[in-house]
């Protein structure tokens, strides 16, 4: 079972190899299914990650909502600031709108943060020049980190709020990015302490109840975060809080959020004037008037 | 816990709970009756009553009835589908008691057979089964599963168990629930591997039996 970071970097330092090693090896023996079948079927879901970006940054359409679509088109071909952040932000956004428009998506770890790992690994891919094969290895990482958190803390918005899901994201995202760029366990795990420490304390508001505002800004932040701590841990900056205990605080800090920031749509942005007054001409949202979940 | 149940489900949005959630459980309502119903009612419950119309969550019942699965590019036109297929479907938001806030009832019925199904959505895209025509029970969907409807006498669960046992099929859960004393009751019985069509035809036909559902996982489709 994952369920340290500590842990799973001893193991990785010990046996010099990747975490993607310890996690796919630990994912053949408890699935009792043939390595090559677990890869394969990773490359695929790196296949459906990739395409929803693609999916996602032509989208022509508003969300049945009307309430999203056309920010990442925006960001990646009409913004005069064209660099890595633009393509991070734009990819995030790209998933995250084709997920509002009922587009196909790979849930990492759920589908309202299903924008940040595509986006953060298929640029640090083409930074670093690695191969579809490795980026879908470094799924394997971000995995790992993902099965620590959900053993330790949450990855649910109505639980821990919105670090649990777009931070965890990021996490996940800035840990397996370290690995793309040949960084070593050790700084994997810096990167996820310094970028889950980044959104402690981020709170889940949907407008609406609806899986897009802020949702789908948030995940080209997160991926922003997540390249943010990449770049410190390959200058060799370190968190001096262990990964594993910013994953506790940030449960703790999730149990001690109020339920209206835990994805029930009555606070934050959602019970702002302009929130309400959204959710009260949309048809299709939340009503106000009734108790909050 | 697998990998993929972090780096997945592959699914249509907008939302685990509400969307790929929805879809398995039109899924199981499905498998009770065995076929595309001709008419279903549905009742949504707390969450899913207020937001289901923005997470497509009715558009996900309805292509789970028809057999799609959670990463079905057709889900957005399962009204049109039904339409075609000759379904019939009514959805209502309601109140179904002290049950989770993502919860649903289907009211189905095909040719002369009706079936009332409730369940959960309980985030990230996992759901429970938790009652059959008034039977509660609690089943995920990640084992093989037997529904047995059976009459509430001694001796019914020695000879349903005792058909798995002659076919080397092993018992990894199993719950007997009942509405009231001597009258029908239900086994929910999860195994270890996938129960042959003949084993399900061979509990159909004990004597104290009424009538046999068998569940296999919601498994990916990769």
């Amino acid at each position: 079972m994952l369920t340290s970071i500590e842990h799973i970097v001893k193991t990785a330092s010990e046996q010099r190899c990747r975490i993607s090693e310890v996690v796919l090896e630990h994912e053949v023996v408890t699935s009792g299914r043939p390595r090559d079948l677990v890869v394969e079927k990773m490359r695929k879901r790196l296949g459906i990650m990739l395409l929803s970006i693609e999916k996602g940054k032509h989208l022509a359409e508003r969300s049945p909502t009307g309430l999203s679509g056309g920010d990442a088109a925006r960001i990646l071909s009409h913004s005069p600031v064209q660099d890595t952040l633009s393509e991070v932000l734009g990819r995030a956004i790209a998933v995250a709108e084709y997920n509002a428009a009922m587009g196909k998506i790979v849930a990492a770890p759920t589908a309202g943060s299903a924008g940040v790992l595509p986006a953060v690994l298929s640029v640090v891919a083409e930074r670093f020049g690695a191969t579809e094969e490795q980026t879908a290895m470094s799924l394997f990482t971000a995995a790992g980190i993902g099965m620590v958190i959900s053993h330790r803390a949450t990855l649910a918005g109505a639980q821990g709020g919105c670090q649990a899901e777009c931070g965890s994201a990021s996490a996940m995202a800035a840990g397996a990015a370290v690995e793309l760029a040949n960084g070593n366990p050790e700084q994997v795990s810096w990167a996820v302490a310094s970028a889950l420490s980044a959104q402690l304390g981020l709170v889940c508001d949907p407008v609406g109840g609806l899986v897009e505002v802020p949702c789908i800004q948030r995940n080209g932040y997160a991926g922003a975060v997540a390249l943010s701590a990449l770049y410190l841990s390959l200058a060799g900056v370190k968190s001096l809080i262990p990964a594993d205990e910013v994953i506790d605080a940030m449960y703790a800090v999730g149990r001690a959020l109020p339920e209206s920031l835990r994805e029930t749509a009555a606070g934050g942005l959602a019970a702002t004037p302009t929130g309400l007054a959204i959710a009260a001409r949309c048809a299709m949202c939340a009503q106000r008037d009734s108790d909050p979940q | 816990m697998s990998v993929f149940d972090i780096i997945g489900p592959v699914m249509i949005g907008p939302s685990s709970s509400h969307t790929a959630g929805a879809v398995k459980l039109g899924n199981m309502a499905r498998n009770v009756i065995g076929h595309t119903p001709e008419r279903v009612e549905i009742v949504l419950h707390g969450s899913f009553a207020r937001t289901y119309k923005g997470h497509a969550t009715d558009l996900a019942l309805v292509a789970g009835l028809l057999g799609m699965r959670p990463d079905d590019e057709r889900i957005p036109q399962s009204f049109r589908i039904a339409a075609e297929s000759g379904m019939q479907f009514r959805i209502d938001g309601g109140d179904l008691g002290d049950v989770h806030p993502n919860s649903a009832r289907f009211s189905l019925s095909w040719q002369n057979t009706g079936a009332i199904v409730e369940g959960s959505s309980v985030g990230g895209g996992a759901v429970v089964l938790t009652g059959v025509d008034g039977f509660a029970l609690e089943y995920t969907g990640s084992s093989h599963a037997l529904l047995v409807f059976h009459l509430d006498r001694p001796g019914s669960v020695a000879a349903v168990t005792s058909v798995l046992a002659a076919s080397m099929l092993n018992i990894g859960a199993m719950r007997v629930s009942r509405k009231e004393k001597g009258s029908e009751a239900l086994m929910l019985i999860e195994v270890d591997q996938e129960i042959p069509g003949a084993v399900v035809a061979r509990v159909s036909s004990l004597e104290q039996v009424r009538r046999v559902i068998y569940f296999a996982p919601l498994e990916d489709d990769d």
